[in-house]
């Protein structure tokens, strides 16, 4: 079997390592008597048997990025508290609300167990002394089977006080969220654990590992990179970075949607799986629907430069797609056939961040919104020669300086590398302008097509004396 | 009744005892006045800023920045279809236009007697299983038009009652710490050594 009913999209065809996914195939995978039987908290026994030092510099080892989007090694990222500040907290960023990915949710809805002990771990190796389960609030299944997991956990001596009969004592309070994406950005996850609107904080300081919630140092992390922890300690820093390259060691789960013809949430090898494989691989989406030709995809959900068939031999590796102009972020796949709109295609990502900014920077306030309007009339077809400039200077208000946009041989334009300047404090005003400039710098034509040459009303600028 | 009823204070009391500030239960305290009346009322506003030592307007400023907390009235079932790239590209327009004509509304209104709110919805992390949407954030993948009108006819005639429960409901299942098992929690200020299993 390759999928599953009860893990919609989940797609584990081929005979590639399962180190997040294994109890997928498990209709009661997210039980603890399944976690249990399966090999489950066999990490946390692994992680208690060593001393918190030692654990954390497996991690480090394993060079286990973060999975969220910006890809930073949670090893490093545990380390930049600073010393002898206590307390210290762990935040889970379970807010996964990026256009196109799908992966934590299912992590939640099933393996909830799998994404407790990675928690349990990472407390323990950094001294977190309670954790806080951030999950976003649309996701009511995910917070069901996690509350139930914690539930029986707490019960089976998983979770609390001296935690299997050793000195490590650590609560984890499952937090709802209540809907809004800026809140993955985790300053402000971290504003909205403490009550207010989740508005990103001003940085310095870079990192809420120096000061975070309640203004202690605090760790954030992915729920997927989490995940990756138990596995990590039954096994070994070396069995870890055995699978995937130096630089992308590991697994990732990345969604693939769109225009093609098997549409999926997969665990692929880090580092090496290209787009060719995922977007026609036989064990992949085997292809573009109905045969078409690929016209181009979105390579790391709504906030990444759009790649086109050019880029298809690219491997799943942060650096190079990065050098060809656009970033892995958070594992998601947009595909877009011959028969797509592009306009209209773009509109929809411009109109997300439009309603997603937060409001704090001016530049995304006022940016992503005046982008939208003028995108929309271009969509509909009502927009004037002008916009097209009127969205780039927008663009520069937002993001001054180069712009990072994949190299095309039609067009022949060569790559313009990540990363990008920016005015905003977090990535959504970026985010907002990406999928405009891709559009328009790839498709230009397809703009122009759309646009209505009006004649436009003379100004005189001189005396108007002159005119009578 | 818009203040929190007994049984909700009590639980209250219970999410703000996770907490090491209170005012971090603001927005678990906000779904429950949610669960309990539907939608948030201003009493509602009050009742939660009192409970985490916050004033009304910290409250509501918390309240209005997010998506899910409705400050009027809203069906029974918030149809919530999702109209981000993936399931645009998939029809989710078309959903939407079949979703308006079915209901007889627009999208942001809601039906007559008062069964349906239907809203266009940013991406719900289901892409794959383009176009989806949500009713009362319980989800359906994969859906044709022909498949939306029989949903929501089920949905009208109370068929689904068991799987969807009223709008305001999100999860079933609450967590709940044994006392027995429970670490507590400190003020953040009242910490000032490591956790005892670093220094052992």
């Amino acid at each position: 079997m390759s999928s599953y009913t009860w893990a919609p999209g989940y797609i584990d065809d081929g005979d590639r390592p399962q180190i997040v996914t294994s109890r997928f195939q498990y209709e009661d995978g997210h039980t603890l008597e399944r976690f249990l039987a399966t090999g489950g908290y066999a990490g946390l026994k692994a992680a208690l048997a060593r001393t918190p030092a030692q654990v954390h510099d497996e991690v480090k080892a394993a060079t286990v990025l973060g999975r969220g989007g910006a890809g930073f090694p949670a090893g490093t990222k545990w380390g930049l508290t600073p010393t002898e500040v206590w307390p210290r907290y762990l935040v889970v960023n379970g807010d996964e609300s990026e256009p196109g990915t799908y992966k934590d949710r299912l992590l939640m809805e099933r393996d909830p167990h799998q994404l407790i002990e990675g928690c349990l771990i990472a407390c323990y190796a950094a001294g977190l002394s309670q954790c806080f389960l951030y999950i976003r609030g649309e996701m009511a299944l995910a917070q069901e089977r996690v509350a139930t997991a914690l539930n029986d956990a707490y019960a089976a001596g998983y979770i609390g006080r001296n935690i299997l009969r050793s000195n490590f004592s650590v609560d984890i309070v499952l937090h709802w969220g209540a809907g809004a994406y800026v809140v993955g950005e985790e300053t402000a996850l971290i504003e909205s654990l403490e009550g207010n609107r989740g508005m990103p904080r001003l940085k310095p300081p870079y990192f809420p590992a120096a000061i975070g919630l309640y203004g202690k140092p605090t760790i954030v992390n992915n729920v997927e990179t989490l995940a990756n922890l138990p596995w990590l300690l039954t096994h070994s820093a070396a069995d870890y970075t055995a699978i995937g390259t130096a630089t992308s060691p590991g697994t990732r789960m990345v969604a693939v949607s769109g225009h093609v013809k098997r549409p999926g949430v997969f665990e692929i090898v880090n580092g090496t799986t290209t787009f060719r494989d995922l977007l026609y691989g036989d064990e992949f989406c085997q292809g573009i629907r109905n045969g078409n030709e690929l016209k181009a995809f979105v390579p790391g959900g709504g906030s990444a430069p759009w790649f086109l068939p050019d880029q298809l031999d690219l491997p799943f590796e942060a650096k190079l797609v990065g050098a060809a102009g656009s970033m892995l972020g958070s594992g998601a796949v947009m595909v877009m056939d011959e028969t797509t709109d592009i306009p209209k295609a773009a509109l929809t990502l411009t109109r997300f961040y439009a309603h997603e900014s937060c409001g704090k920077c001016v530049p995304c306030r006022e940016g992503a919104t005046w982008l939208e309007r003028i995108m929309e009339r271009l969509a509909d077809g009502h927009g004037t020669e002008t916009d097209l400039e009127q969205l780039f200077e927008i663009g520069q208000t937002i993001c001054p300086g180069p712009f990072p946009h994949a190299a095309s041989e039609r067009l022949g334009i060569e790559a313009a590398p990540f990363p990008f300047k920016m005015t905003t404090i977090c990535y959504v005003g970026p985010s907002a302008y990406t999928s405009v400039h891709s559009a328009v710098t790839l498709f230009r034509s397809e703009f122009e097509a759309k646009i209505v040459k009006r004649k436009l009303i003379p100004v005189s600028v001189g005396a108007i004396d002159d005119q009578h | 009744m818009s203040r929190l009823n007994d049984a909700n204070q009590v639980l209250a009391k219970e999410i703000i005892g996770r907490y090491p500030k209170a005012r971090s239960a603001t927005i678990p305290l906000l779904h429950v006045a949610q669960q309990q009346d539907g939608y948030i009322t201003n009493e509602a506003i009050a009742h939660v800023a009192e409970l985490v030592g916050a004033t009304s307007a910290e409250v509501f400023g918390t309240c209005t920045f997010y998506e899910m907390f409705k400050m009027q009235p809203v069906g029974k079932y918030l149809i919530n279809i999702c109209t981000t790239m993936s399931c645009a590209l998939l029809g989710a327009e078309e959903l939407v236009e079949h979703a308006e004509q079915h209901l007889g509304i627009k999208t942001g209104g809601t039906t007559p007697d008062g069964l349906f709110t239907l809203e266009r919805a940013e991406c719900q992390a289901a892409c794959t299983e383009a176009p989806c949407l949500q009713a009362n954030y319980r989800f359906r993948y994969r859906v044709t038009p022909a498949q939306l009108g029989e949903f929501l006819d089920d949905l009208g005639e109370g068929r689904l009652d068991a799987e969807i429960p009223p709008h305001g409901v999100v999860a079933r299942v609450r967590q709940s710490i044994p006392v027995d098992r429970a670490v507590g929690v400190v003020a953040p200020d009242d910490v000032h050594e490591a956790p005892v299993w670093m220094s052992a």
